[in-house]
C-alpha cells in the first residue's frame, strides 16, 4: 500500500473548510427501576440477574411505562429550555440484533417528550456558545454483547459471544443537538464543552451518574466538512466509542482532519458508524450504510399515549435546581472572581464545598484559598478527592475565623488543617492540644526580643541608624523561638519599641 | 348416574359447591373423555391431567373445610388456548418455533383462574400464532370439528371451541384478533365472546396484533361465558393498554336474559352483512334469529355502516404490521428453536435459518405483508390508511349505537367447510372473518351465540351480536334471552362416530 496522506494539517482544514457538527448524546436515567419493568436499574451485577419476562423479550411479556422515566425525561428537557410535549408515544424501532431481547427498540420517534431547546456553553476563554437541542427522547438501552475470542473484542474474529441483558430496558434519555455550525477551528473544543455543560447539567438535576466510563453518558459526534463558503452540508459520519470528555474534542478533529484529506484528494466521504480508538486518537470504519437502514417504526401498540398535565410539567420545573451557567454567572458576581478565577475555582471541583464554607461564615477568597490551594495539594498528596478529606466546610471556616481574630497564624492554621484531617478532632481541640495559640503575651515576647536583639547587635545598631528593614532578622529569630506562635506584626512593633527605647 | 360432561358450568358449579360431586370427579370424567376422544378431535395440543386434579382437589378440600367457594366456578374445569402462558407447563402457539417451550410465568388470565380454584385440563390447539381461521395452520394437525370430522373448527381458537363441542371440556379461553374466538364458537355451535378491547388482560397472551388480540370466554351457554367472563375480566397493571374500570355485570345481565324479554332493547342489523357471499342456510338461520329477537320484544332497524367493507383490506395491514413486529423476537438466541447452531453460522445466520424452519407458511406470509407494509415510503400509503379506515369504522359504530343498543349479523359467512379447502386459497379464508373483523378495529364487545343448524347442511350457524365499548352486558342480556327463544342444539352434536366408548 502506497503511503497516502490520510489527515490533513488542521490549520489547513479550518482554512479551507467549515466543520458541521451533530451531537448525539445517551444518558441512562438513574431510576431505581427499568424502563419498561420493575427489575433494578444498576450498574454491573452478575449477568443475566436484572431480568424479568419484560426485558427479556419473553412471549407475552408488556411492558409498563416508569413514570419516574417520563418525570427524568421532562426534567432534563425543562432544564434545556425544551417545549415539553402535550401528546406523545413510544414507537418500535425494528431491526434484529442479539442483545435486543424484542428484536425492537421501544423508543421516541417523530412524538418526543421535548423538542426546541438550547444549551448555554462556556469555552475554556468564558466564552458563551449556545447549542440548540432539536429534541430529547425516551427509549431503552440494549443488552451487552461480549465477544469472546478473537483480538478486538469486536464480533468480527470472535469465537463466539456472549450476552448480559442486565441493561436490556434500563431507561435512556437520547438528547440530540441541531446542526452546530459556524464554529471553525473551535469546534472540537465546543465538542467537548458541550458534553462537560450537558454532564454538569444532568448531575445538577440529579437524574443519572452520567458515568462516561461506565456508559452510563455516551456521545456519538456525527462530522461533516463543507467548503469555505458553502452552505450546503457535506456527507457525515457518526463516531461511536468515544468515552471521555477529551475524546469528544480528540475524536471531532480526527474527523475533520480525515475528512478533509478524503475530499482534497478527490474523493468522497463515506456514509457510516466509525469507532474511536481511544489508543491512538483514531477512528476507523464501522459498518458501512450502503443502504439506509429501514427501521420500520410505527407507534407502540403496547404502551398508550403519554400526556403530561401542565400543572405537572409546571411543577417539575418548580424542582429545577439552580443551572451550571447561572450558579457560574451568580458566584462570579457575588465572589468577584476574575474569568480566570472562575475557571480554576470550577475546575478544582471544590465548588460545592467552598459555597458551603462561605455558608458557614468564611470570606470566599478565604474559603476559596483554603480548598483550591492547600487542601487541593493534600488531597492530591493522598490520591483522594477533595470532598473524601476528612475535614468538613464548618471546620475549614472555623480555622479562617481563627485566622481573621488573630488567634492564629496562616503558618498555625495549616498546622491545624493538618491536625484535624489527622484525626485529632475539632480545630480549636487541635489548638488546645498541639498548644498553636498565638503568644500574645507581650512580656514572653519581649524576653524573646531582648534575647535576639543581644544576639545580633549589629543589626540592633541597624535598626537605630534609621534601617527599619533590618528588623526582619530579629522578627525571623523572635519566631523561631517562639516556634512561630507569635504574631510577627506585634513582634515588629515590640522590636521598635525596644531599640528605640 | 348423569354423564358430568353433558352438565353446563353453571350447573357443575352448583353440584360442586353443594358438594353433590367433587370436582376431582368432574375434572377426571373431562379427562377421561379427553381420553376417548382427542385423537379423533385433536382438540389439545398438551393436557395436564396431574396439575388440573392438583388445582381440583384443592378446591375439593377447601370446601370439605367449610370454606367459601373462591369464584362462582371454583372446580369447574377449563381448556386453555395455547397462545396464554402457563407456568410450567408448555405453551407453543402452535408453532414449532415453541414446541419445548416452557414458560416460567402464568399470564394474567392464567393466574386468575388459577385463583378462582379453575382446573386447567391442557392447553388446546390453534392456528400458528392465532394466524388463521381454520386451526389448519397449527404445526401439530388440524383440529376436527366435532360435528363433521373432515370439517374445519375455525380458527384460531379451533382447539378451545371443539373441546367444548366434543363435551370435553365445560369452559374454554380463546383469543380473538379478527374473530377467533366467534368465528371457531359459529361453526361449533359454541358460544364466544371477544369481550371490549383492555377489558381482559394481554399480559401473558403472546402476541400476534397488539392492538386487536383480546382474551375471552367460551362456553356452551351464554350465562356459563358470563360466568366465565367475570373471573378473568378487569384492570391489571401489567397491561398498559387494559382499562381501569369494573367488570361490566354480565353474569347479571345473562340471567336477566334468561327471562326471556327483550322489551325496549332496540337492535340494529348491518345491512352491509348480508347477500352476495353468504351461503343461504346461514341467511335463512340468521334471519330466523332476527324474527325471534322481534317474538322477544326487541325492536329491529335496518343500520349501514358503510366503512365496514373495507374492514378486511384494512384488518390485513394492521394485523401483520404488527404481527411482523412482533414475531421478531423468535430469533433463536434466547428460548425456542434454534438451528443450525453448529459452529459454521453467524448468529445472524442461525437467526435466519431458524425462522426458516420454526414458522409454516402462513406466519411467513403475514411477517412479509406487515414488513412491507411498515416499510419506509409505504408506510403512509398501507398503515397509515389503514388507521384511518380504523377511524372510520369507529366512528361507523359509534354512529350506530346512538340509534341501537346492539348490532347483529351473522358470525360468518359459511358454516364449517371442509379440512382443506381453503388452504391454498389465502383470501378465500380470510373471507370467514368478514363480519367479526370490525369489532376488534373498533375495539368493541361482540359475541357469537349459536343461532341453530344451516337448513342445507345440517350445520351450526353463529348468530353475531356487537355492543359499545364496556357494554359487554349487553351482548349476555341479548345472547341469553335469544338462546332461551332458540332452545338447546348442543344436544343435538352427532356422538363422535368411530370413537370407541
Amino acid at each position: 500500500m502506497t503511503a497516502v496522506a490520510e489527515v490533513m494539517d488542521y490549520a489547513e482544514v479550518v482554512e479551507r473548510f467549515d466543520p458541521v457538527l451533530g451531537l448525539e448524546v445517551h444518558v441512562e436515567l438513574n431510576t431505581k427501576t427499568k424502563m419498561f419493568c420493575g427489575c433494578p436499574n444498576e450498574f454491573g451485577g452478575e449477568p443475566n440477574t436484572h431480568v424479568c419476562p419484560t426485558c427479556l423479550g419473553l412471549p407475552g411479556a408488556l411492558p409498563v411505562l416508569n413514570g419516574k422515566g417520563v418525570e427524568g425525561a421532562i426534567r432534563i428537557g425543562l432544564a434545556l429550555h425544551c417545549e415539553i410535549a402535550e401528546w406523545c408515544r413510544f414507537a418500535r424501532k425494528n431491526y434484529f440484533y442479539p442483545d435486543m431481547p424484542k428484536n425492537f427498540q421501544t423508543s421516541q420517534y417523530d412524538e418526543p417528550i421535548a423538542f426546541n431547546g438550547y444549551l448555554d456553553v462556556t469555552l475554556d476563554d468564558g466564552e458563551v456558545v449556545r447549542v440548540q437541542i432539536e429534541r430529547a427522547h425516551m427509549e431503552e438501552d440494549t443488552g451487552k454483547s461480549l465477544h469472546v475470542g478473537g483480538a478486538t473484542g469486536r464480533i468480527h474474529g470472535a469465537e463466539h459471544s456472549l450476552l448480559d441483558y442486565n441493561r436490556a430496558g434500563v431507561p435512556l434519555i437520547e438528547i440530540v443537538t441541531k446542526p452546530i455550525v459556524g464554529m471553525g477551528e473551535r469546534a472540537p473544543e465546543v465538542a467537548r464543552a458541550y458534553v462537560t455543560a450537558l454532564r454538569d447539567l444532568l448531575l445538577a438535576l440529579d437524574v443519572s451518574d452520567v458515568r462516561m466510563d461506565q456508559g452510563s453518558l455516551r456521545c456519538d459526534a456525527n462530522v461533516s466538512l463543507m467548503p469555505k463558503g458553502s452552505s450546503e452540508f457535506g456527507t457525515r459520519t457518526e463516531t461511536k466509542n468515544v468515552n471521555s470528555f477529551r475524546s469528544v474534542e480528540r475524536a471531532v478533529r480526527y474527523e475533520m482532519t480525515r475528512q478533509a484529506a478524503v475530499l482534497v484528494s478527490g474523493g468522497t466521504v463515506t456514509q457510516e458508524t466509525r469507532h474511536f480508538q481511544e489508543a491512538d486518537g483514531t477512528t476507523s470504519s464501522g459498518r458501512t450504510k450502503e443502504t439506509a437502514e429501514d427501521y420500520r417504526y410505527f407507534p407502540e401498540p403496547d404502551l398508550v399515549p403519554i400526556a403530561p398535565a401542565r400543572e405537572w410539567v409546571e411543577e417539575l420545573r418548580g424542582t429545577l435546581p439552580e443551572m451550571p451557567a447561572a450558579r457560574r454567572k451568580r458566584i462570579q458576581t457575588e465572589w468577584s472572581l476574575s474569568a480566570e478565577e472562575l475557571r480554576d475555582l470550577f475546575n478544582s471541583g471544590a465548588v460545592d464545598l467552598v459555597e458551603a464554607t462561605v455558608a458557614e461564615g468564611a470570606k470566599p477568597n478565604d474559603a476559596r484559598s483554603w480548598w483550591v490551594n492547600f487542601l487541593a495539594q493534600e488531597a492530591n498528596a493522598r490520591e483522594t478527592e477533595l470532598a473524601a478529606l476528612p475535614i468538613t466546610p464548618a471546620q475549614v471556616a472555623r480555622v479562617a475565623a481563627l485566622v481573621d481574630s488573630g488567634e492564629l497564624t496562616n503558618k498555625l492554621a495549616r498546622e491545624v488543617v493538618k491536625g484535624v484531617l489527622a484525626g485529632e478532632g475539632e480545630p480549636d481541640e487541635v489548638v488546645e492540644k498541639r498548644g498553636l495559640k498565638v503568644v500574645s503575651d507581650d512580656s514572653a515576647l519581649l524576653a524573646a526580643v531582648d534575647e535576639a536583639l543581644a544576639a545580633q547587635p549589629d543589626i540592633a545598631d541597624k535598626i537605630r541608624g534609621g534601617k527599619v528593614q533590618a528588623a526582619g532578622a530579629i522578627v525571623g529569630a523572635v519566631m523561631k523561638a517562639t516556634k512561630g506562635q507569635a504574631d510577627a506584626k506585634r513582634v515588629r512593633e515590640l522590636i521598635i519599641e525596644r531599640v528605640g527605647a | 348416574m348423569t354423564d358430568l360432561t353433558r352438565l353446563s358450568a353453571a350447573e357443575l358449579a352448583e353440584k360442586i359447591h353443594a358438594r353433590e360431586v367433587s370436582s376431582a370427579e368432574v375434572t377426571q370424567a373431562h379427562l377421561d373423555r379427553i381420553g376417548q376422544v382427542d385423537d379423533f378431535v385433536h382438540a389439545f395440543l398438551h393436557v395436564d391431567a396431574e396439575g388440573a386434579l392438583a388445582a381440583a382437589r384443592a378446591v375439593d378440600s377447601a370446601l370439605a373445610d367449610g370454606q367459601a367457594p373462591v369464584s362462582p366456578i371454583a372446580g369447574v374445569p377449563l381448556a386453555l388456548k395455547d397462545v396464554l402462558t402457563t407456568e410450567g407447563v408448555p405453551t407453543t402457539c402452535g408453532s414449532k418455533t415453541l414446541e419445548h417451550w416452557i414458560p416460567p410465568y402464568d399470564a394474567t388470565v392464567t393466574r386468575k383462574l388459577r385463583e378462582a380454584g379453575v382446573p386447567i385440563l391442557g392447553k388446546t390447539n390453534m392456528d400458528e400464532f392465532a394466524m388463521g381461521s381454520s386451526t389448519e395452520n397449527s404445526a401439530f394437525g388440524p383440529t376436527h370439528n366435532p360435528w363433521d370430522h373432515a370439517r374445519i373448527p375455525g380458527g384460531s381458537g379451533g382447539g378451545s371451541a371443539a373441546s367444548l363441542a366434543a363435551f370435553e371440556a365445560p369452559l374454554a379461553i380463546g383469543t380473538d384478533t379478527g374473530g377467533s374466538i366467534r368465528q371457531p364458537g359459529a361453526v361449533t355451535g359454541t358460544v364466544g365472546v371477544k369481550p371490549t378491547y383492555g377489558g381482559v388482560s394481554r399480559y401473558g397472551l403472546v402476541a400476534f396484533s397488539s392492538s386487536l388480540d383480546q382474551a375471552g370466554p367460551c362456553a356452551r351457554t351464554v350465562l356459563d361465558a358470563a360466568l366465565l367472563h367475570e373471573v378473568i375480566g378487569g384492570w391489571d397493571p401489567l397491561d398498559s393498554t387494559s382499562i381501569d374500570a369494573p367488570v361490566p355485570p354480565v353474569v347479571a345481565a345473562a340471567r336477566e336474559g334468561l327471562r326471556g324479554d327483550l322489551t325496549g332493547v332496540k337492535v340494529g342489523v348491518v345491512k352491509e352483512f348480508s347477500g352476495e357471499g353468504y351461503q343461504g342456510g346461514v341467511q335463512r338461520s340468521f334471519e330466523g334469529a332476527v324474527e325471534q329477537l322481534k317474538a322477544l320484544g326487541a325492536e329491529v332497524v335496518e343500520v349501514s355502516c358503510p366503512n365496514f367493507v373495507y374492514a378486511l383490506p384494512a384488518y390485513y395491514l394492521i394485523a401483520p404490521s404488527e404481527c411482523s413486529s412482533n414475531l421478531a423476537r423468535f430469533d433463536a438466541m434466547r428460548y425456542g428453536l434454534r438451528v443450525a447452531d453448529d459452529g459454521s453460522h453467524s448468529a445472524e445466520e442461525v437467526m435466519s435459518l431458524t425462522r426458516e424452519a420454526g414458522f409454516g407458511p402462513e406466519v411467513k406470509r403475514r411477517i412479509m405483508l406487515g414488513t412491507y407494509a411498515l416499510s419506509s415510503g409505504y408506510y403512509d400509503a398501507y398503515y397509515g390508511s389503514a388507521q384511518k379506515v380504523r377511524t372510520l369504522i369507529s366512528r361507523d359504530f359509534e354512529a350506530a349505537f346512538e340509534k341501537v343498543d346492539v348490532l347483529v349479523s351473522p358470525t360468518t359467512p359459511t358454516t364449517a367447510f371442509k379440512i382443506g379447502e381453503r388452504v391454498d386459497d389465502p383470501m378465500a379464508m380470510y373471507l370467514a372473518d368478514l363480519c367479526t373483523i370490525p369489532s376488534n378495529l373498533a375495539g368493541n364487545a361482540a359475541m357469537s351465540v349459536p343461532s341453530g343448524l344451516s337448513d342445507e347442511d345440517g350445520l351450526p350457524v353463529g348468530l353475531q351480536i356487537m355492543a359499545p365499548a364496556l357494554a359487554d352486558d349487553r351482548l349476555y342480556r341479548v345472547g341469553a334471552a335469544y338462546e332461551v327463544a332458540r332452545g338447546s342444539i348442543t344436544d343435538r352434536v352427532p356422538e363422535l362416530k368411530g370413537v370407541s366408548a
